[in-house]
């Protein structure tokens, strides 16, 4: 054959298979942040709070119990601002989330190689596991007694609390992202010659790593929940003040509008920190590997 | 046959496989012998043991008798492309190169090289779920060429595209093997793909796996897949093959 008719012949494949190359992939959209997008997200979440408000403001107007029991919500409200002005609000806050943090990057430090250990050998996943499991059952503010005993009204108990919280799930969600690989990437790793260490930092880790987030996530909750639970028992001076200790002021002064308002912050600290961080991380991992349905 | 010019780059030799708790032996004293640049076919029904037989060329298994040496590294393709989802096309090739030693300094230039190698130069930046099925085969493939190993095993390579996107692979993956001069083994259970591509094709028989015949192709490439010879030849195999899976009739 002559030379430049088989090159003739390379241009053809690469532009006919240009051409079935555009064919055959769509091309996406980007989807923009408009402000009727925005409102048309935010508008059932406000429509909610909104119903949640209304019912307590309806139990508040037919006083089935007195106002020290159930407070209105612009008692609450009050509180909120009385105390913000006090000064007590914001440092709360701010503890807790940063204990919250540190409870949760230890809990993470540890629960990672636990989760890679329990995948990748046997025995421990035989020993191991059902320990864990069993831990996940286990309502951490079972463990605040203890702790007192063992560190007294110390950080460390609080920590310690958090850390038998949170690492079970965060390692058994690993370990369960580590056994949903498909067999092929491993194959496909072992047949690039990417083995031992680098197997499981370049394909392991990377290839549960969906599996792993949700563990994160439930972790984070697990975390929060059992930093409250701590933060409510373990009360002291050393300690400073924390969204449990408020609660727990609220409940020694009889105060039902400070409680109310304790549970509020609570509550609205455990979705920010899920709505900022856990729900940007995953749609980030999903989208990246198409698994993001929208 | 292997002319005594050729080296030859893979030899097996009386390989036999049987699984542990396995009744039946899937590979029975399969010998075979491949030259350095020969392109190669095996074709075969359910059941013959060609899969088995890749497996244990890549040396993903052991086989219970025999011997394989290959002169080379091999890198093995599989049906689906295998690449990693949470990797751009052009890291999936990048991976592949670390893997092989190659300097990072060098990597990307090197990756950018192979995608245009297989007319994919726009495609380093896209991710695997934004390719078609035809684009991730074909970057399946740049990532088996960063090995630089000499030896290609394609396992059904092409067995799950759509007849179009196959025709075009066909012709790349023989204007790729002359390019490189590889020496390449592919299995298949389609007799026109192994007749268009193989330079010599060998039907291997089900339960167990034996090489039965095996047909020299002098046909120039790249082949058209409408050419008489290659019609007339799979004509002749299929009617070979379908002698071989009758007897399996009960």
């Amino acid at each position: 054959m002559p030379a430049n008719s088989e090159i003739h012949e390379v241009d053809d494949l690469a532009t006919l298979e240009s051409g079935l190359d555009a064919l055959e992939t769509s091309v996406v959209s980007e989807k923009r942040f408009t402000p009727k997008r925005v409102a048309l997200k935010v508008a059932p979440a406000l429509f909610a709070i909104a119903v949640v408000l209304g019912i307590w403001q309806l139990l508040f107007a037919l006083k089935i119990k007195p106002d020290y029991v159930i407070p209105s919500p612009q008692m609450v409200w009050s509180s909120f601002t009385a105390q913000w002005k006090l000064g007590m609000v914001w440092p709360a806050v701010q503890n807790s989330i940063t204990r919250g943090f540190i409870g949760f990057a230890l809990s993470v430090a540890i629960a990672t190689p636990l989760g890679i250990l329990i995948s990748q050998v046997k025995f421990a996943r035989l020993t191991l596991r059902p320990v864990l499991t069993g831990l996940q059952q286990l309502p951490s503010v079972a463990w605040v007694p203890a702790a007192i005993i063992w560190f007294g009204l110390s950080p460390s108990t609080i920590y310690c609390v958090v850390i038998l919280g949170a690492t079970p799930s965060i390692a058994n969600g690993l370990a369960a992202g580590i056994d949903q690989i498909p067999p092929l990437y491993l194959r496909a790793a072992k047949v690039l010659g990417i083995s031992g260490f680098s197997a499981i930092r370049q394909v392991v880790l990377p290839a549960a790593f969906p599996g792993y987030l949700s563990g994160l996530e439930q972790g984070w909750a697990f975390a929060w929940r059992s930093l409250m639970a701590a933060e409510l028992i373990a009360v002291s001076p050393e300690l400073g003040a924390g969204l449990g200790q408020l609660l727990e002021v609220g409940r020694t002064l009889g105060d039902m509008s400070l409680i109310v308002m304790s549970i509020f912050l609570i509550l609205i600290t455990g979705i920010c920190v899920e709505r900022l961080f856990f729900a940007p991380l995953r749609r980030r991992v999903l989208r990246a590997r198409g698994l993001l349905v929208e | 046959m292997i002319s005594t010019d050729q080296s030859v780059s893979l030899d097996i030799n009386g390989i036999s496989k049987r699984f542990p708790g396995g009744a039946s032996i899937v590979l029975d004293n399969v010998s075979l012998s491949i030259a350095e640049g020969e392109f190669v076919c095996l074709l075969g029904a359910s059941g013959c043991g060609k899969t088995t037989l890749l497996n244990l060329i890549a040396g993903l298994d052991e086989p219970t008798s025999g011997t394989i040496s290959a002169t080379g590294r091999t890198s093995l393709i599989f049906q689906e492309p295998a690449l990693f989802p949470w990797l751009t096309a052009g890291k999936n090739i990048e991976l592949a190169l670390k893997a092989s030693g190659v300097e990072r300094a060098k990597r990307k230039e090197k990756a950018q090289e192979l995608l245009h190698l297989v007319h994919l130069d726009r495609s380093y930046d896209q991710r695997p779920h934004e390719l078609s099925g035809g684009m991730k085969q074909r970057v399946a493939i740049a990532r088996a060429l960063a090995q630089e190993s000499k030896i290609l095993l394609l396992d059904e390579p092409f067995a799950a595209l759509d007849a179009i996107t196959r025709d075009f692979l066909h012709e790349e993956i023989s204007r790729v093997w002359k390019e490189r001069g590889l020496t390449i083994v592919f299995v298949t259970h389609n007799v026109r793909e192994a007749v268009r591509l193989g330079q010599r094709v060998l039907l291997l028989s089900s339960r167990p796996g034996r090489v039965i015949r095996e047909w020299n192709i002098d046909l120039a490439h790249p082949r058209n897949i409408d050419d008489p010879h290659v019609a007339v030849l799979a004509s002749e195999i299929t009617a070979e093959l379908r002698q071989e899976i009758r007897r399996h009739a009960r």
